[in-house]
């Protein structure tokens, strides 16, 4: 087929832009890796732009050494693990309930749950409830409010309606009691919605920012976006830490020496690298999820 | 038949109440607690709003004020500002997000007329990414982009000797709501095509094949096919963005906001918390997210009721 010259002409455009906007999307993470393993000094300098020079990897090293920065990452990490496991378990197991119409007030408690996407008190009612429930500075106000999640359930339960009730009959007849059924009968067959609204959780739990800027004073709680937030607000202090932790006479050589700049750019590599990791595998789960939700709606 | 009727086990399916009702019930219950304690509970806070309350005095012996926290908006001139303040900016920004809703629906129209199925597929995974990374690691971002000490922007500028002394662009007011917009489209359009394209993977190739025949070219066809088949979904984001007009979050903002920017950069969410978790003024920013809550609720039966009628489906 031949092309006529509007069409090339689109294509040209086309492909341009795509190719541009797609540069743009990822060029920041590929300048914040080159800056991290380049010479320390130059980087600081604003010098590295589109190759590193002098590469080296003691910045990946030297960050273990920030006081907190360990504790940081545990407590992210813990809280990603714990928070998707509970969360996942709790769509799936009320999600799985809402679906047996002879629960008592069935229709009435699934709006009561799913109506709280739409209603929210606001900040300051919120913040004082969690005063009230002794959930400020306590790590159980990472995982317990997210457990129950209405947009969670609501995709569970769909699904499960999709699934041929006769599955759950049979072993009704053999005796099986709820828990029994959901555990061997449901559980199996829904991995797939599971899998998906674990992979939004954990990515959730992960980027939380929100609640310990809220909720946390004890630094020993502190998430590492949120450490990594300090770190971009607080360059004075930053600088001090540097001179404190790293500037030991031991360490005079200007290529590898740890700088506010340096500092700030590992540990966001060291944030952003789960993701841009796991992302190409799982990209499936999250279209999926998204599909699931519009088909909602 | 007689038999039949004399046999206890044998009872019509429809009368017999499945046993377990109340054992489903107390097994849903502990995270129906969990519900209340988290949304319904807070709701009770809204009382704060009639009080001058101070966090750490009991309410019980702060004084009732009435609705006093109420007609301040109105009648106290420079809260009256304050909020007219943060009103403007509130709506400026989200009505640029509905002035710019169409974009993700352009990027995926013009994504699947790329013929190149890997370069397709490149394009879709990379340009999501940013949507999974959080706000403070887009301020990273922007900090190593655009900081004034060796931002690569910087950097490139003055080495094509366009400016001659780095710009501060992160502590400037100059066009905040424009590239507050930016930042959201850098980390949102790819992901908010994603919606619109297993919308377009949805379509009948027929219809395309019909319309070739018919002596239909490429734009012609993208106008009259994969337009209007998409325009459904989009009408149901665009009720959506609407019945969110209020919810403009505050991550971005907080992340972003400094003492240059505040002026235009501070939206409702954000002004609730400065004001209140920061400035410890808890009453009048209960009055403040109260109507907002008020308002969204609203916005959202009106969104709802316009597609009802358009569409005659709901969107909740």
């Amino acid at each position: 087929m031949k092309l006529s010259l509007v069409d090339k002409l689109f294509n040209i455009f086309n492909y341009s832009f795509f190719a541009i906007f797609t540069v743009v999307c990822i060029f920041p993470f590929y300048y914040l890796f080159i800056n991290t393993i380049s010479n320390n000094d130059l980087s600081n300098r604003g010098l590295i732009t589109f190759l590193p020079h002098g590469i080296h990897f003691s910045n990946y090293f030297e960050i273990v050494k920030l006081p907190g920065l360990g504790n940081a990452a545990m407590v992210s990490l813990g809280r990603t693990l714990i928070g998707t496991l509970l969360t996942v378990l709790a769509s799936a197991f009320l999600g799985f309930l809402f679906t047996k119409d002879n629960m008592w007030g069935r229709k009435f408690w699934y709006r009561f749950v799913v109506i709280t996407m739409y209603i929210q008190a606001g900040i300051i009612p919120w913040y004082v409830t969690m005063m009230n429930l002794h959930l400020i500075n306590n790590f159980a106000a990472y995982i317990i409010p997210g457990i129950v999640a209405p947009f969670n359930i609501i995709l569970v339960k769909t699904f499960v309606e999709s699934i041929p009730a006769s599955l759950q009959e049979s072993a009704e007849i053999d005796g099986a009691g709820y828990f029994t059924i959901f555990w061997k009968v449901i559980l199996p067959l829904i991995k797939p919605i599971m899998a998906t609204i674990a992979i939004f959780s954990a990515v959730g739990q992960w980027n939380q920012f929100q609640d310990t800027l809220f909720l946390v004073t004890d630094s020993k709680l502190f998430t590492l976006q949120f450490v990594l937030y300090k770190y971009l607000n607080e360059s004075t202090s930053l600088a001090a830490l540097v001179k404190g932790s790293m500037g030991g006479a031991a360490n005079l050589n200007l290529a590898n020496m740890q700088t506010p700049t340096s500092i700030r750019m590992t540990v966001s590599m060291v944030v952003v690298l789960p993701i841009l990791f796991v992302y190409p595998y799982f990209q499936k789960f999250f279209v999926k999820g998204v599909m699931i939700g519009a088909v909602k709606g | 038949m007689r038999l039949a009727v004399n046999n206890n086990t044998i009872v019509s399916p429809v009368k017999r109440k499945k046993p377990g009702r109340y054992k489903l019930f107390f097994m849903a219950l502990p995270f129906l607690i969990l519900t209340f304690l988290f949304s319904y509970y807070p709701l009770y806070g809204w009382r704060y709003a009639f009080y001058d309350f101070k966090p750490g005095i009991p309410l019980s012996e702060t004084a009732f004020v009435g609705w006093q926290w109420f007609q301040s908006i109105i009648s106290n001139p420079i809260q009256a500002a304050e909020v007219m303040r943060v009103m403007r900016n509130t709506i400026a920004m989200s009505g640029i997000g509905v002035l710019t809703s169409w974009l993700p629906l352009m990027f995926a129209i013009f994504l699947v007329e790329i013929k190149s199925n890997k370069f397709k597929k490149l394009v879709q995974i990379l340009t999501t990414i940013p949507n999974f990374i959080s706000w403070v690691l887009v301020f990273s971002v922007a900090f190593a982009l655009f900081s004034v000490n060796g931002g690569f922007v910087n950097q490139m500028l003055m080495n094509i000797g366009i400016i001659k002394t780095p710009i501060n662009f992160l502590a400037s007011d100059s066009h905040t709501w424009l590239s507050m917009t930016a930042w959201g489209l850098w980390k949102g359009l790819g992901w908010g095509s994603i919606m619109y394209l297993a919308a377009i993977a949805g379509i009948d190739q027929e219809l395309y094949e019909a319309a070739k025949v018919d002596g239909a070219g490429r734009f012609r066809m993208m106008w009259s096919i994969t337009v209007p088949s998409v325009l459904p979904t989009y009408f149901v984001l665009l009720m959506l963005t609407i019945a969110g007009f209020l919810n403009s979050g505050m991550d971005q903002y907080f992340i972003f906001q400094n003492q240059i920017n505040k002026e235009h950069i501070e939206v409702l969410d954000l002004y609730v918390y400065n004001i209140g978790i920061t400035g410890g003024n808890f009453s009048f920013a209960t009055v403040i997210s109260m109507l907002k809550s008020i308002v969204s609720v609203f916005l959202l039966f009106i969104a709802n009721t316009i597609s009802k009628v358009l569409r005659g489906e709901s969107i909740v």
